[in-house]
């Protein structure tokens, strides 16, 4: 036991050196966003003299930062919360009547869906929903929801398939409806795989770029990442305030991982390894 | 129990809908505009057969687009999986703190592709160029990114420095499913660490290899967030990946018609690339 407990040091300082390539790039996001011009010529590498946090409310102001940051919260919790009740629900239904060719039928339709590129659907997506008037908040959950389908469907529908059925029959049995069967027994079984569904969809929908691209033209409805690209122009070569404002979009998802790292990177495996 | 069925029905009901209208229905209308000549924004449009596909074929900036995006995917894929391969390795050997790296190396993942890829873009700029400088090597001093030649290995780097953090994860956890008695047993057999590798390590996450390649292809050949904050396409066209293309014909250059043939192709194309990639890959496994 003492011999498999000795650290490899080697390999321990190989990994430690690699992360360098990692930390470098956000490092230098952190002290270009504290500091002012004349400190940059200075150096570009040192850490910031003096900090100069004004850089952060000249790009709050600028880039209407609350406005964007509530906007990125509202659609990522929505559309988790929309995704876990309506994906779980389908999927249900499928991974019970998988006998039945309907269902059958129905997950196959919504599986192949993952080899749909989301480039192909595009430019007909933004036709349909400005004619649906959801080029807005609303119709971004709603895609968003929609297009995790493919993937979530086939996670659940595995999942729900290994636990055994006889709990929902003698629930039946007992007298309670599907409905009840489902929300009472069956979701809250989910929890581990509902909390993968979860963290998959947080990260892609906060970081997505391409979709509210093509739907929001509102700008009081941008979300961060969107806010980065239309005020790039005005940034222009203020890195400091640029950087300020990327440090701004990036650090809320950095915080959720600080504090529930293990969960994601645990969803994560879950999500792929299915 | 019949109750119980039509409850099932009600379930799929909504999802069903929405699926059909926001997926299936635009991915069909796609198809048909492609056959059109529409522009995207006028009323009258005509019905033109296969033209746009013909055309397509005879285009150099599709052909461009395409040359690009398969290089940048190839690339891309066989470098992310070489790196995050050796790194899941050291970080699954018996170090300190594997926790706490394994948390750093995965952080790239969390971050806005979009974001990352401006901050790179400074770098390549503003950074990298002042190392060439200092170093005197004249590649590096000027910006890479400004290059018709070298822009592209550019876009791969950033690529691959956020790809890796996935792809390490997924192969650490499939490490980490080896027991470790199969290593004690080829000890004790002499084996060396690279024999060991190839018989016994690299066999048993055969399957992390197969979803690691064919999710780092798929990724790799839908490139936009990065094309965007990185070059726009250029130098010229030379960094325009497919998705950047129908984006930017699609809706800025009058061609909706035109880039929906394009899409129909693209689809196509990756379709086949990932069945055959899947099924290779998958035989390989089996053979194992």
């Amino acid at each position: 036991m003492k011999t498999s407990r000795r650290t490899n040091w080697p390999v321990l300082l190989l990994v430690a050196l690699g992360t360098i390539f990692i930390l470098f790039p956000l490092y230098m996001t952190v002290t270009i966003a504290l500091k002012n011009p004349e400190q940059m010529a200075h150096s570009a590498f040192a850490f910031p003299t003096e900090l100069h946090w004004e850089n952060f409310s000249r790009a709050v102001e600028m880039t209407n930062f609350f406005s964007a940051f509530q906007n990125s919260v509202m659609v990522t919790t929505s559309t988790v919360i929309l995704t876990l009740l309506t994906n779980s629900m389908v999927a249900y239904a499928i991974a019970r009547n998988m006998q039945r060719r309907f269902f059958k039928g129905l997950y196959f339709y919504f599986v192949s869906a993952m080899f749909i590129p989301f480039p192909i659907i595009m430019l007909p997506i933004v036709k349909l929903a400005s004619g649906l008037h959801m080029t807005n908040l609303l119709g971004l959950i709603m895609l968003h929801t929609v297009y995790g389908l493919a993937f979530n469907v086939f996670v659940y529908v595995g999942y729900i398939r290994s636990i055994p059925v006889a709990l929902e029959e003698a629930a039946t049995v007992d007298g309670a409806t599907t409905w009840g069967t489902f929300w009472r027994i069956i979701f809250p079984l989910m929890a581990p795989i509902s909390a993968t569904v979860g963290i998959l969809t947080c990260l892609s929908t906060y970081n997505d770029f391409l979709l509210p691209l093509i739907i929001i033209s509102d700008a009081e409805q941008y979300t961060l990442p969107l806010v980065q690209y239309v005020f790039q122009g005005q940034f222009n070569t203020d890195f400091n305030l640029a950087f300020a404002s990327y440090l701004m979009a990036l650090l809320p998802m950095i915080i959720v991982y600080l504090i529930a790292q293990k969960w994601i990177i645990n969803g994560v495996t879950q999500g792929s390894v299915k | 129990m019949n109750k119980r069925l039509t409850t099932f029905y009600w379930m799929t009901v909504p999802a069903v809908l929405l699926f059909f209208v926001f997926l299936t229905l635009p991915a069909l209308q796609g198809f048909y505009y492609s056959l059109t000549n529409w522009n995207g924004f006028g009323h009258q449009y005509h019905f033109v057969g296969f033209k746009n596909y013909i055309n397509l074929f005879q285009d150099d900036n599709v052909g461009n687009a395409y040359w690009f995006t398969f290089k940048f995917a190839i690339v891309v894929t066989i470098a992310t999986n070489i790196l995050s391969l050796l790194i899941a390795l050291g970080l699954n050997a018996k170090i300190r703190f594997r926790n706490f790296f394994r948390g750093i190396y995965f952080l790239p993942n969390i971050l806005s592709v979009l974001i990352v890829g401006y901050i790179f873009n400074y770098l390549f700029s503003n950074v990298f160029t002042i190392w060439g400088q200092n170093l005197g090597i004249t590649s590096l001093s000027t910006n890479i990114l400004g290059s018709e030649q070298l822009a592209w290995v550019g876009v791969v780097i950033v690529a691959v420095w956020q790809g890796i953090a996935f792809n390490t994860i997924l192969y650490l956890a499939g490490l980490q499913t080896i027991p470790t008695s199969l290593y004690e047993a080829s000890n004790l057999d002499g084996a060396g660490k690279w024999r060991e590798f190839w018989s016994i390590t690299f066999p048993l996450i055969a399957p992390f290899f197969t979803i690691n390649m064919v999710l780092a292809m798929k990724n790799s050949l839908m490139v936009f967030d990065q094309i965007v904050a990185l070059t726009n396409g250029g130098p010229g066209r030379a960094t325009q990946s497919i998705s950047h293309l129908i984006y930017t014909g699609g809706f800025r250059g009058g061609e909706f018609a035109y880039q929906s043939a394009n899409s129909v192709i693209y689809f196509i194309v990756i379709a086949i690339i990932s069945i055959l990639q899947l099924r290779f890959l998958q035989r390989r496994e089996m053979d194992n």
